[in-house]
């Protein structure tokens, strides 16, 4: 792998750059939503949930479009932001915005469940024993929840490296601002002898998710033995 | 003290209460369904009453018509649950602190060694609930509910998931929190001998209303023949006094002005009390003072009724001095003696009959 190409070498870095950045970004939000939609009861709440899970089941072209008509430099909150000094199009966090909102379902999912599965009579009991709403989902719920979380922000970082479509289509596939792996491999396979560049990012992507997955695993499974019940 | 007079419908459950206690260990008794946790969840803030007011120690916790409602983390009211609900991703040492860390500095009042001492759970603090036994658990939850400094302690049924042996470990720490740390006490439980044995008011509930109020032994000698309990259920409480010890036979001496009761074992230094708990089927009644038997144990008194139930016949004794004793025999024997409402008999009890279950060394103030 040494003999990768210093634009190959950019585009890793750019995604794992990217991807790190949506997830991070994305983690409160997340978790927020993720914390409503388990515990809570307001009025709105399919409707958020429908909405959550939007770009799951929309072609990612659909979602990029949309995010371009919403942030891009002309757009309805875009135009705004860049009046603010902040311009998200064709941009590489553009490209962190897209692929967090792709990956959102997916954490979200996950999160959700895992918040569910938290027995209600705990956080009762830390009611009882004094503890208000807030420190009652910083010392309980939160804690417990964290394998959970961990599996959704790590489906949203995987979630990030793969993302293609609503990626390409909001901020394009400029090589060293925008250009992933994915949109860079790509642009490999439509020149003539690319094949080789693809290939070799094609390895290293399968390599960066597989360790991705793997050490989501090892954390989850300590996580999980040491709340293990003693039934 | 604690006053309750509240109303709550739940689906087509219907519960309306009204009780109050000044001082001590109250027992919410009754069948599953009766009510019982669903009282214990409105005094603890868990659920909303449709109607009515609860009070304590002069605090307001929740008062429909004015609006009051003061949450859960307000009230300081500890909650010792039946499965413990320990949290599992702390350790012991951490359950136990974090009732105390939200108790306001000045009314940590309960001492965290102090607690750990009483509880025997000293070795477990660097332990996670997971690794803890059954037994383990529940007294951990009973100190994490204890060291928030509460105003009152709540138990739902905190035995009925362990075993007799854990269960005689776990009754006697109950009685000694509340004389060692002065926190009133409701207890849910539907359990007659650990209603009668650390209670000193007991609430019978049915179907979501008061069925008798009183103390245990007022209560839960008369309490049977509905449906529901069975001859089992139906215990007699007596009051006694230590007055001597039999070293050679390593037996304690019980005296009731009635008579004596011989307790194995050693129970309490002399003069000090000790109520007895006597199941109504473990009672043998004799016409005349018994002779040739190998029952030590004999008290006396007059019939005061008789409850026929098929073949069998709930006897109430009087006893001489007081108290009353509650006996079930044969029609059939009844008869045959020649017994009836009036005369006089002799209860007697088999020592062997009575365990650590039916005698409750600690004093209790009452």
């Amino acid at each position: 792998m040494t003999d990768l190409s210093p634009a190959e070498w950019t585009a890793i870095w750019l995604s794992l750059k990217i991807a790190t950045a949506a997830t991070i970004a994305s983690l409160p939000f997340g978790i927020l939503v993720a914390y409503a939609l388990a515990r809570w009861h307001f009025p709105g709440k399919m409707l958020l949930n429908g909405a959550v899970h939007l770009p799951l089941v929309m072609p990612p072209v659909v979602t990029g479009f949309i995010l371009l008509i919403l942030l891009g430099r002309k757009g309805v909150f875009g135009a705004f932001l860049a009046s603010i000094g902040i311009v998200l199009s064709f941009r590489w966090t553009g490209a962190a915005v897209a692929c967090a909102v792709m990956g959102f379902p997916l954490m979200v999912r996950a999160m959700r469940l895992s918040f569910e599965s938290i027995d209600r009579r705990l956080e009762q009991a830390a009611g009882t024993l004094g503890a208000n709403r807030a420190s009652t989902f910083f010392l309980i719920s939160l804690p417990l929840a964290a394998p959970g979380i961990l599996a959704g922000a790590i489906l949203s970082f995987a979630k990030a490296l793969g993302e293609f479509g609503a990626t390409i289509t909001f901020v394009s596939n400029i090589p060293g601002e925008t250009q992933t792996i994915a949109s860079a491999i790509y642009s490999y396979t439509q020149v003539p002898g690319g094949d080789a560049s693809a290939l070799r990012l094609t390895v290293v992507s399968i390599a960066i998710s597989l360790v991705a997955l793997l050490a989501s695993e090892i954390v989850q499974q300590r996580a999980e033995k040491r709340l293990a019940s003693f039934e | 003290m604690i006053e309750l007079d509240v109303a709550l419908k739940v689906g087509t459950f219907n519960l309306e209460m009204a009780f109050r206690n000044d001082d001590g260990i109250t027992a919410l008794f009754g069948h599953s369904g009766s009510g019982k946790s669903l009282t214990l969840n409105l005094i603890a803030g868990l659920m909303r009453p449709d109607r009515g007011t609860i009070t304590l120690d002069g605090r307001v916790l929740v008062d429909r018509a004015r609006g009051i409602f003061v949450s859960p983390p307000r009230r300081r009211i500890g909650v010792v649950f039946q499965d413990s609900h320990l949290f599992p991703h702390l350790t012991v040492r951490q359950n136990l602190w974090f009732g105390r860390w939200f108790a306001p500095s000045r009314e940590r009042a309960i001492n965290f060694d102090a607690v750990a001492e009483t509880l025997g759970i000293g070795k477990l603090l660097p332990r996670y609930p997971a690794k803890l036994s059954g037994g383990e658990r529940q007294r951990v939850a009973i100190g994490r509910a204890l060291l928030c400094c509460p105003r009152l302690l709540l138990f739902d049924e905190p035995l009925a998931a362990l075993d007799m042996e854990r269960k005689l470990e776990i009754l006697p720490l109950i009685e000694r929190l509340h004389t060692e740390f002065a926190v009133p006490i409701v207890y849910v439980s539907h359990a007659t001998e650990e209603v009668a044995r650390i209670a000193n008011l007991v609430v019978v509930l049915n179907a979501g209303r008061v069925k008798a109020i009183g103390r245990p032994g007022e209560v839960l000698g008369p309490l049977g023949g509905e449906s529901g309990w069975s001859r089992f259920d139906r215990v007699s409480v007596l009051t006694t006094k230590v007055c001597g010890a039999n070293t050679a036979y390593d037996l304690t001496e019980l005296k009731h002005p009635s008579g004596t009761i011989w307790l194995a074992g050693r129970a309490g230094p002399p003069g000090g009390q000790i109520r007895i708990i006597v199941r109504a089927t473990d009672i043998v009644l004799s016409a005349g003072p018994p002779h040739d038997l190998s029952v030590r144990s004999s008290l006396s008194g007059q019939i005061g009724s008789i409850e026929k139930d098929g073949p069998l016949a709930v006897v109430e004794v009087i006893l001489e001095g007081e108290g009353r004793l509650y006996a079930i025999t044969t029609r059939h024997a009844l008869d045959e003696l020649g017994l009836d409402r009036g005369s006089r008999v002799f209860a007697l009890i088999k020592t062997s009959a009575l365990d650590e279950r039916q005698a409750a060394v600690t004093p209790l103030s009452f």
